[in-house]
C-alpha cells in the first residue's frame, strides 16, 4: 500500500543527486549509424507475443534476416499511441504472462551467445512509462546495460519531463532515449529535440496512431522533404504506416531508414515466427 | 531544468502543471501541439471579459445557476450536524459536468476548432458535451467502452438524440478508461480541427487546472450562499465523491487555502476495499502515470493498469486527478472508501428524508457523512452533483 508523503517522515521523491555525466563511448546504435547511413531496417515486435517465450526467437530471427535494429514491446494494458494491432499484441503479451522482469529474464545472455551465436544487433524497447516508473527509472536502466539493451522509446515521456527528471540516470548507464516528432511538431521543437537526442529521431510519418495503412500521400512527402531540408545532427528513420516494399522504400529516400510494426507483427500472427517466415517478411519489406 | 519530483506546499498547479508532485503532462509527441496550444492560451482565454461575459450568462440561463444551497433538516438531524446540500443536480442535463462543458465549447470556439471528441463512463459527460455541441452547432464524437454502452443506454440515446455519434470503445475493459484511451486516440489522428473536452480534473496539463476553474463555481456560489444563510465564512466541512474528481474540484476549491475548512473525498470501495472488486484508488494505489499525468492509480506489481470497479459507473475509474493526488498524499483531504451497499443505503435514506434521489457517485458523498464523527454544531456542505434518475434500474433492484 502507498503511504502518503504526510504519514511519513521524509518524502522520497527529492532529485538524485548531480551524477557526473560519463560519456557515450561505445553503444551498438551509434556504431550503426556511423557505418550504415541509408535503407536502414528497424523492425518492431511485441514482447510476449505471439507466445511468452517467442521473444528471443524472434529476436535472432531478425538479427538472422539482416534487419538493422530491432525493437521490442514492453507490453502496456493503455497503450495509447498504438493502433488495433499493437494493442492486441500487448493485451495478448500480458494474458500470456509477460513483464519486464521477465523479459530482462529472457534478454539475459542473449549478448553473450551461451550454446548459440551472440546477438549483435542493436536493440531498443519500446513502450509506456508507468511499468517503467514501477520498475524504477535506475533499476531499470541498469538492466538494460546488464542485458545489451542500447536505447530506449518511450512515447508518453515527453522531452521537457525527461530532461528535468530522467535524463542523468539514462545517460549514466549508456542508455540512449530516442525522440519522436510529427507533421505538427515545430520547427523549433524539432532544433531542441535534434540537440538532446543521441542515436536517432524517429519522424512519425503522419498525424495517427501506429498501424496506418493509408499510404504515403504527398503532404507526407512535403512533411519529409521539410525535415530533409533542416540538415539535422541526428540520423532519421521513418515509423507509422510503414507496411510494405513501396512505403518502405519512399521513406529511404527521405530519410536515413524507416521502422516496421504492425505488419510486422499482422505476419507473426499470420506466418508463425520461424526463422524462414521472419527471412520471408524482411525479403518482402528490403524486395 | 527544475526537477519535478521536488515536493511543493501548494495547492495552486505550478507553471508546469504540477500539484505537489503530481500532475504534468506525460503525452506522446503527436498530441504535444495541441495540449501546447491549449496550455498557451487557456488562461489568456477563460480571463477575457467576453468569455467570462458568455459564460455566465449561459451558466445563469441555460444551465440554472446559481443552484440552490439546500439546508437538509431530517438529514441534519439523522446525521447530528448543520448538513447543507449544494444541488449540483438541478443544472440542465442533470449533473455538476455541465459546468465544464460549457466552459471548453467556449474555448474550443475560441481556439478555431470544427469538431468536438470526448470520453464517457455513465454518459453523464458524454451527454453534457453533446449538450453544449447542439447549443454551439459542433460536430460532437463520444467514445463510451462498449460494456458501458449496454449498462447505460438511456445515456447513449440521449447523446444521439442531441445529434452525437456515440463510438463503442472495444479495446481492453470496454470501459471508463479504454473510452478515455480512445478518445485520446483520435485525437492523435485528428490534431488540428478537433478538441478534446475531457470529463474530469485528469489527463495532461493544463486540463486538470482548466476544469477545476471552470467547476470552481460551485465553491464560489457555496461561499456566497452560506455567508447569506449563516453569517459564517466557512464551513466546517466541504464533502464530494472522487471518481476522476471533478465535482470535488469545483466544491473544494475555494477552500483549499482555508485549513479550517476539512475537505473530505468519497471513494467508491465497489464491493469493499480488499474484495478484488474496488475503485478506492487511494486506498489501493501507488504513484504512477495515467492519461497523461502522474497520479495515484491502481496497478499491478508491474505498473499495468488495474480494472476497478463501482456499482457507481461514474467513480468506475482507475485513478484520481493529480490535484486530489497532492490533497490525500499532504494530508490536506480526508479520504473515505464507501461500498455499494452503503452508497445505496444514503441514496435511500436521502430519498426518504429530503425528497432528492441522489445519483449513486453522489450518494457516496451523502455515505460518509455516517463515518465522519460529526459534532453537532459542525456545519457541512455536501456537493450533491447530479440526480438519480439514470440509476433507477440499479436502485430498483435493492428497493
Amino acid at each position: 500500500m502507498y503511504v502518503r508523503a504526510s504519514a511519513r517522515a521524509k518524502t522520497h521523491y527529492g532529485p538524485k543527486p548531480a551524477h557526473t555525466f560519463m560519456t557515450l563511448t561505445q553503444n551498438r546504435i551509434t556504431d550503426l549509424f556511423s557505418q550504415k547511413s541509408e535503407r536502414l531496417l528497424n523492425v518492431y515486435f511485441t514482447a510476449g507475443f505471439p507466445a511468452l517465450n517467442d521473444t528471443v526467437t524472434i529476436l535472432r530471427g531478425l538479427q538472422a534476416a539482416g534487419v538493422d535494429l530491432v525493437e521490442i514491446g514492453m507490453p502496456y494494458s493503455d497503450p495509447v499511441a498504438d493502433g488495433e494491432t499493437i494493442q492486441q499484441s500487448n493485451g495478448k503479451a500480458l494474458d500470456n504472462g509477460m513483464s519486464l522482469k521477465t523479459l530482462f529474464d529472457q534478454l539475459e545472455g542473449c549478448r553473450q551467445g551461451q550454446s548459440r551465436d551472440p546477438v549483435t544487433v542493436p536493440i531498443l524497447l519500446m513502450g509506456y512509462i508507468n511499468p517503467v516508473l514501477q520498475y524504477g527509472v535506475e533499476a531499470f536502466c541498469k538492466k538494460c546495460q546488464e542485458v545489451g539493451v542500447d536505447g530506449v522509446i518511450l512515447p508518453d515521456l515527453p522531452l521537457d519531463l525527461y530532461l528535468a527528471d530522467y535524463a542523468p540516470t539514462f545517460r549514466e548507464y549508456g542508455i540512449l532515449n530516442v525522440n519522436l516528432i510529427t507533421p505538427q511538431t515545430s520547427e523549433n521543437r524539432i532544433r531542441l529535440i535534434d540537440e538532446e537526442s543521441d542515436g536517432f529521431i524517429y519522424m512519425v510519418s503522419s498525424a495517427s496512431i501506429t498501424g496506418s495503412t493509408k499510404g504515403i500521400s504527398d503532404s507526407m512527402r512535403g512533411y519529409f522533404e521539410r525535415i530533409q531540408a533542416m540538415n539535422l545532427r541526428n540520423p532519421r528513420l521513418i515509423g507509422f504506416g510503414i507496411n510494405n516494399h513501396d512505403t518502405f522504400d519512399t521513406a529511404c529516400e527521405y530519410a536515413n531508414g524507416a521502422i516496421v510494426g504492425s505488419a510486422f507483427i499482422r505476419h507473426l500472427e499470420e506466418k508463425g515466427t520461424s526463422a524462414e517466415s521472419i527471412l520471408e517478411f524482411v525479403h518482402t519489406i528490403r524486395a | 531544468m527544475q526537477t519535478t519530483l521536488e515536493p511543493q506546499t501548494s495547492f495552486e498547479v505550478s507553471d508546469k502543471g504540477f500539484y505537489g508532485h503530481f500532475g504534468g503532462a506525460f503525452i506522446p509527441e503527436m498530441l504535444y501541439p495541441n495540449v501546447e496550444e491549449l496550455r498557451q492560451n487557456y488562461l489568456n482565454i477563460i480571463n477575457d471579459p467576453a468569455f467570462q461575459a458568455e459564460f455566465w450568462q449561459l451558466l445563469e440561463d441555460y444551465v440554472g445557476r446559481p443552484t440552490p444551497l439546500f439546508l437538509a433538516k431530517r438529514l441534519s438531524e439523522k446525521v447530528g450536524a448543520t448538513v447543507y446540500l449544494k444541488r449540483e443536480d438541478l443544472c440542465h442535463t442533470g449533473a455538476h459536468k455541465v459546468n465544464n462543458t460549457i466552459g471548453q465549447i467556449l474555448v474550443a470556439q475560441r481556439l478555431g476548432k470544427k469538431r468536438i471528441v470526448a470520453e464517457t463512463g455513465a454518459g453523464q459527460h458524454g451527454v453534457a458535451t453533446a449538450t453544449v455541441c447542439a447549443l454551439m452547432g459542433l460536430e460532437c464524437i463520444v467514445y463510451m467502452g462498449s460494456i458501458d454502452m449496454e449498462r447505460q443506454k438511456p445515456n447513449v440515446d440521449r447523446m444521439r438524440m442531441l445529434g452525437a455519434t456515440v463510438v463503442p470503445a472495444t479495446s481492453g475493459s470496454q470501459t471508463l478508461k479504454d473510452a478515455t484511451n480512445e478518445a485520446m486516440r483520435h485525437w492523435i489522428n485528428n490534431p488540428v480541427d478537433t478538441h478534446y473536452i475531457i470529463g474530469s480534473v485528469v489527463g495532461p496539463h493544463p486540463y486538470p487546472d482548466m476544469v477545476a476553474r471552470f467547476q470552481s463555481v460551485i465553491s464560489e456560489e457555496v461561499k456566497k450562499q452560506l455567508f447569506a444563510k449563516t453569517g459564517r465564512q466557512n464551513p466546517d466541512y466541504v464533502v464530494a465523491c472522487v471518481g476522476g474528481g471533478s465535482n470535488a474540484a469545483g466544491a473544494f476549491f475555494h477552500y483549499l487555502n482555508e485549513p479550517t475548512v476539512r475537505l473530505v473525498a468519497a471513494e467508491a470501495a465497489g464491493q469493499g476495499v480488499t474484495s478484488g472488486h474496488s475503485a478506492a484508488t487511494t486506498a489501493l494505489g501507488k504513484p504512477g502515470v495515467l492519461h497523461g499525468s502522474r497520479t495515484i492509480l491502481m496497478q499491478t506489481e508491474d505498473g499495468q493498469v488495474i480494472e476497478p470497479y463501482s456499482i457507481s459507473a461514474g467513480l468506475d475509474y482507475p485513478g484520481i486527478g493529480p490535484l486530489h493526488a497532492h490533497l490525500f498524499d499532504s494530508g490536506r483531504g480526508d479520504f473515505y472508501a464507501i461500498t455499494d451497499d452503503e452508497a445505496l443505503q444514503a441514496g435511500f435514506q436521502l430519498s426518504k428524508l429530503e425528497g432528492i434521489i441522489p445519483a449513486l457517485e453522489s450518494a457516496h458523498a451523502l455515505a460518509a457523512l455516517e463515518k465522519m464523527n460529526l459534532q453537532p454544531d459542525d456545519v457541512v456542505v455536501v456537493c450533491l452533483s447530479g440526480r438519480g434518475d439514470k440509476d433507477l434500474s440499479t436502485y430498483s433492484k435493492h428497493l
